[in-house]
This record gives C-alpha cells, structure tokens and sequence, in this order.
C-alpha cells in the first residue's frame, strides 16, 4: 500500500516537472555544448518554471529513495513508468505536440508493459 | 535530408544514450547505496543528510544529475512525447541491473513487460523528434548586446 502511494507522489511530481521543464527549454531553444554558448545557458537555472521543475523533481526523488527502501529497484522503476502515456496527453494539449499512431501505438504499449510489470 | 537535420539527428542519438545510461547507472548506485546502509533509514533531516553521504548514494546523485542536465538539453529541441519512450531503455537496463547485480527475482510478467516497453521505444524512435511548429512556443527574445568602446 505505502508503495503504490510513494508511486502515486512520484507520478503526479514528474508529470508536473516534465512539462514545466519542456516549455522552458522550448522558449529557451536547442542548448548547444560550445563554450560561450553552453555558459549563457546554464543562466536558465534563474527562470521561476526551471525552479519549479527542480523543486518537483526534489519531491519525486526523495519519494523514489523512500520507496527503493521499501520496494524491489525492478518493481520501483518501472512502477513509475505509468506517467508515458498521460504525459503523451498532456504534452498534446499543454505543448502542442502532434502525436500520430505510431506514437500513440508506442506510448500505448509502453503503458501496457507497465501493466504487466504492476501484476 | 537536410545537414541540418541531419546534425540535430546525430546529436538526439547521442544525447539519447547519456540520458539512458546516465539513469540506468544512477538509480542502480542509489538503489545499491540504499539497500547497503550501515543502520535504518528514516526521513530525519540528520539521516537524510547522512545518507546523500554515502558514497554509492553521493555517486547515484552524480549520475542523476548528469541525467537531468543531458535531458533537459535533449527537451530543448525534441517533442517530450518522443523523449520519455525512447529513453525508457533506461528502464531495461535497470531490470536487467536489477537481476544481476542485486539478485532480485523477475518474473515472466515482468519480463513480458519489459518486452512490450522495449517494443513501444522502437514504434516512437521511429517518428520525427521535433512536431511543435516554431510560432507554437513562445520563443526567447535575445537580448540586444552592448559593445564597449
């Protein structure tokens, strides 16, 4: 039971961080690793949504350290994993993101592995 | 195929294979830190500091920080619909990780589902990495530079 509620916390904190995190590094632009370039992008730490992100990724790994103590890493992992599909959702809305059927179909099965990994 | 295009590919493939290795290496030396701790784990400020200490822990943090910093580099251009499937190896090689290095049990469910993931990356690698148009997200406005005379 306490596992699948830290899995619950560990959901709804990634889902929130993920698309927080994507819109700003979208409105930021592609991150390239040369010198000057890489430098002026770690100045994106200081936007409030990146701030955000971080603190919901705090919550989402100190939720996952917690059910590691109480749950198998081969359960703990991929018990998480149930954000793919809704995230697929979401980023089509939030995003905007055109999601055709292989994606879906991707998205989908990924989920169902999920299930299957739950029994 | 365009330089371009084919530039942001080769880059998405590579960064792809830091954000999945970096995950994989980083929850197993967590998950291994955790499981070896000289005394009970509890949510104290005191314990929890103690416990980023730990050296298998500390290292687990190392390789998750690497693995946000590398996909938050990756979201910055591709769609995070195509980002979360294709780095879902990452899963895989925790499973298998897992089974070797901390002898736990998988069953054939769990086998079968790691199978169906393993299937799902593959459909999703297949699309495009990027399908936001430019207008759709608001980009940044550059600031315009001073030069010094």
């Amino acid at each position: 039971m306490i596992a699948w509620l830290l899995v619950g916390v560990i959901m709804a904190s990634t889902i929130t961080g993920d698309l927080l995190q994507t819109a700003e590094m979208k409105r930021h632009g592609e991150v390239r690793f040369t010198n000057g370039r890489l430098r002026r992008s770690l100045g994106i730490f200081t936007r409030p949504l990146l701030l955000l992100t971080i603190l919901c990724m705090a919550v989402s790994f100190f939720a996952f350290l917690k059910l590691l103590t109480v749950a198998d890493l081969s359960f703990a992992v991929p018990a998480t994993a149930g954000t793919f599909v809704l995230e697929t959702i979401l980023a089509k809305i939030f995003l905007k993101e055109q999601i055709n059927t292989l994606r879906w179909a991707g998205a989908c099965l990924v989920a169902c592995g999920v299930a299957l990994l739950a029994l | 195929m365009s330089s371009e295009h084919k530039r942001l590919s080769s880059k998405t493939r590579t960064l792809t294979l830091v954000v999945v290795f970096s995950q994989a290496l980083g929850n197993f030396a967590l998950a291994w830190g955790m499981k070896h701790l000289p005394a009970q784990f509890s949510f104290t400020p005191l314990s929890v500091l103690k416990v980023l200490f730990e050296p298998w822990v500390a290292a687990g943090i190392l390789l998750l920080m690497l693995w946000m910093l590398s996909r938050m580099a990756l979201l910055s251009w591709a769609d995070l619909s195509y980002v979360l499937p294709v780095t879902a190896g990452g899963y895989i090689l925790s499973t298998l990780m897992g089974k070797w290095f901390l002898a736990e049990q998988i069953s054939g469910t769990r086998w079968a589902g790691t199978l169906l993931i393993v299937a799902g990356i593959v459909l999703v690698g297949l699309t495009q990495h990027n399908t936001t148009k430019p207008d759709e997200v608001p980009q940044r406005i550059e600031e315009p530079v001073e030069v010094l005379t």
